[in-house]
């Protein structure tokens, strides 16, 4: 479809996007200074490469994977253990190419369990993926030499005397740089891979397994090889969390952490490059600032992931992907009035729904000290939970917004079909 | 001797347990072909309302109502839920239920704390059953029996024996044809999805106290149920049912057993080097990671599970 494009415009655009993203990365830190901002990008940073590694088996080979994170964690405690061997030996440079030694413990535990884990397809792949990843974690409480039981395992990444280029990695702006940098390296890499008979290959196997076995090729092996590839890039990333956090814990190969990469790879669009990466950078925010402020943060983004996946399947990606599409047609400023009209009464729903769950979560919080008797403090406001009032309020609120939301957003939704038809070409 | 009777009666207790959630879940998977990922979020919902009804009422009356009412919950997320997510495809429908599962987990801990609660065996239920050797058999065990047995039975007999069972056993192959006879086969979608988490509901409430009633539950004997049904083969009932006593009795019996792995190779004429980590492990501490290998192990020799009739 896009041979008729030039390709020497295609990759102009596409280079200065890339180098957009990475001049951005690089000047954040000199807009947002505060030790919190750092910590957050750095998060983000190794994030980002995270997700887009698992989007390689769940976006591109259709591989649904729950225990992606033995590869991160394989990566983040291998590259532990060879910090604190290297020890007084090693210099900047060494711990600079650490995330090579975590891809290569990914690689090395794709090999390793891949080999059970692709030989089905599927939901059998996904089940299979769980109880390898149940099995690894389990193993991990096992032996506590290894992965350093209930405590983990921690070391120093300042190690050495000197310093490479002024980088002892040290301050946490140095390690930020580390992590651009090998983000960077590790995205441009994902990135070709998609464009390799390799990657256009997996997504075939993806699409019609039967039809990419009947041209010659082995579905099994493309799965095979598209995994260890993607523990690669997972263990570079726990390489750069064992550098960045200097403690690996059990917590990075279970279950949790395979469900968050996951999550955030889902929300921000499998079926776009960037999606993952939207992904990651929108859950680290909300994880680190709506988890600050509360405590019912998983029940809120649970309620936000069920609600994509019966709304918007695609991700956030695909809805910008849609609201392009309707730009380029002129078609966007149709939709502008539609999209402010069923904001409002979305809002009054959050609010109220909001205000429930608070309300319920500082109510059994206080449970037994008398909390309930007297004001409590809930979303900034003081309020008397044990009399009728403020749950009227919420409830009404609640009931005011459901109904508000079907019949504002039943208009929206028939104004998006005729636009989408429009868009189409079924109608102008 | 007296080892091995005692623990192949647990073995036995746990692995109908461990039935009464795989038979839901592999029959949930060969109609609606989804894999039900909050399967053992519905056992935990079991325990807990068990819970919360014998507070207010008695055990007797949860026995009864909590598996009915998670029922209810059940229906009503394949109603309104999968049945949406159903459009998108086999992928959306698994994140669905991933999703439900890390929800209910949510609310459980909003709802019931993050501690355990205390959910009581009932007094009339609390005792000896006979005395083995010189080891007690509660009565709540044989009552665990009884209730799974007279379940399995009466599924048998409902999936066999009755009209409702015939249409459900005719739409689990041909749903199309099953519809153009005039039967409604997205109602019988949400009943057997009902069913099934019905079934889930009552193992929570009878395993809920003999066991522990906290959050973490639902995790702990979700991926064991996805192991039992891999290893018996995806889809296959009688798979499901061996698989479920196999696991059962692993696990029972790899928690009393205190020799080593050096132990175990020696009996097989290996040695193995002294001091590794490795030989020094006793069964005992390999008991979680029991199923996981067995699973593995099929996986490699029998990709198609004990039973199971088809490569997928």
């Amino acid at each position: 479809m896009n041979s008729h494009v030039p390709q020497a415009v295609f990759r102009r655009g596409r280079l200065l996007l890339w180098g957009a993203c990475l001049a951005l990365a690089v000047a954040l830190p000199l807009v947002f200074k505060s030790g919190f901002m750092l910590s957050l990008l750095c998060q983000i940073g190794i994030m980002v490469v995270f997700a887009l590694s698992y989007n390689m088996l769940l976006g591109q080979t259709g591989l649904l994977s729950f225990g992606h994170a033995v590869y991160f964690g394989m990566g983040a405690f291998i590259s532990m253990h060879t910090l604190n061997m290297i020890g007084k030996d090693g210099g900047p440079l060494v711990v600079a190419l650490l995330p090579l030694v975590g891809g290569l413990a990914g690689l090395l535990a794709g090999v390793v369990l891949g080999w059970v884990t692709t030989k089905k397809a599927g939901t059998t792949f996904a089940m299979i993926s769980l109880g390898i990843g149940e099995l690894v974690a389990a193993c991990a409480l096992m032996f506590p030499g290894l992965f350093g039981g209930e405590g983990g395992v921690s070391g120093n990444r300042v190690v050495g005397k000197g310093s490479l280029l002024g980088f002892t990695w040290g301050p946490q702006v140095e390690m930020y740089g580390l992590i651009v940098a090998w983000a960077f390296v590790a995205t441009v890499a994902m990135f070709a891979l998609t464009q390799t008979p390799l990657g256009r290959m997996a997504n075939a196997v993806r699409d019609n397994p039967e039809r990419a076995e009947f041209v010659g090729y082995d579905t099994q092996r493309v799965r095979y090889l598209m995994l260890i590839l993607s523990g690669l890039f997972a263990g570079v990333a726990g390489g750069l969390t064992a550098l960045n956090y200097e403690i690996v814990t059990a917590e990075t190969l279970n279950a949790h952490t395979s469900g968050v990469v996951l999550l955030m790879t889902f929300v921000g669009g499998i079926g776009f490059f960037y999606g993952p990466i939207i992904g990651a950078i929108l859950v680290t925010v909300m994880q680190i600032v709506i988890g600050g402020m509360t405590q019912a943060w998983l029940l809120y983004f649970g309620l936000f992931f069920l609600f994509m996946v019966l709304m918007a399947p695609g991700g956030i990606a695909s809805v910008i992907a849609m609201q392009r599409n309707l730009w380029q047609a002129g078609l966007f400023r149709r939709m502008v009035p539609h999209y402010l009209a069923v904001a409002l009464p979305i809002l009054v729903l959050l609010a109220g729904l909001v205000g429930l769950i608070e309300m319920t979560y500082a109510l059994l919080a206080g449970e037994g000290v008398g909390a309930g008797d007297t004001a409590t403090k809930v979303m900034g406001m003081q309020l008397q939970l044990s009399s009728m009032e403020p749950w009227a309020i919420a409830l009404a609120t609640t009931a005011v917004g459901v109904a508000l939301t079907r019949w504002i957003g039943g208009r929206t939704s028939a104004a998006w079909n005729e636009t989408l038809a429009t868009l189409h070409g079924d109608r102008t | 001797m007296e080892f091995v009777v005692i623990s192949l009666l647990n073995g036995i207790t746990y692995g109908l347990l461990l039935f009464m959630l795989s038979s839901g879940l592999t029959l949930i998977f060969s109609m609606m072909g989804i894999l039900n990922f909050a399967h053992a979020s519905f056992y935990m919902l079991g325990a807990y309302f068990a819970y919360q009804i014998s507070a207010w009422l008695g055990f007797w009356p949860g026995l009864l109502v909590a598996p009915l009412l998670v029922g209810a919950v059940g229906a009503v997320v394949e109603r309104y839920g999968l049945r949406r997510a159903h459009r998108f495809g086999h992928v959306a429908e698994l994140l669905f239920t991933f999703g439900l599962a890390f929800l209910v987990e949510e609310v459980v801990h909003l709802v019931w704390g993050t501690s355990s609660v205390d959910y009581k065996i009932p007094a009339e239920l609390d005792g000896t059953l006979f005395t083995l050797f010189s080891t007690d058999f509660p009565i709540y065990k044989g009552f665990m029996m009884l209730i799974s047995v007279g379940m399995l039975v009466a599924l048998y007999a409902l999936l066999t024996r009755t009209r409702i069972g015939l249409i459900i056993q005719a739409a689990l192959t041909k749903p199309d044809m099953v519809e153009a006879l005039g039967h409604n086969v997205p109602r019988i979608f949400m009943l057997v999805f009902g069913g099934g988490t019905a079934l889930a509901g009552l193992a929570g409430v009878i395993g809920g106290n003999a066991f522990i009633t906290e959050p973490g539950m639902a995790a702990a004997v979700g991926s064991i149920v996805f192991v039992v049904v891999v290893v018996g083969g995806l889809g296959s009932l009688g798979g499901a049912f061996v698989a479920s006593l196999l696991i059962g009795c692993i696990q029972t019996f790899s928690i009393g057993l205190t020799i080593s792995v050096t132990d175990v190779f020696a009996l097989i004429g290996v040695t193995l080097p002294a001091g590794s980590q490795v030989a020094r492990l006793t069964i005992t501490q390999l008991a979680p990671v029991l199923p996981y290998m067995l699973m593995v192990a099929i996986l490699i020799f029998r990709p198609r599970g004990l039973m199971g009739a088809r490569e997928s």
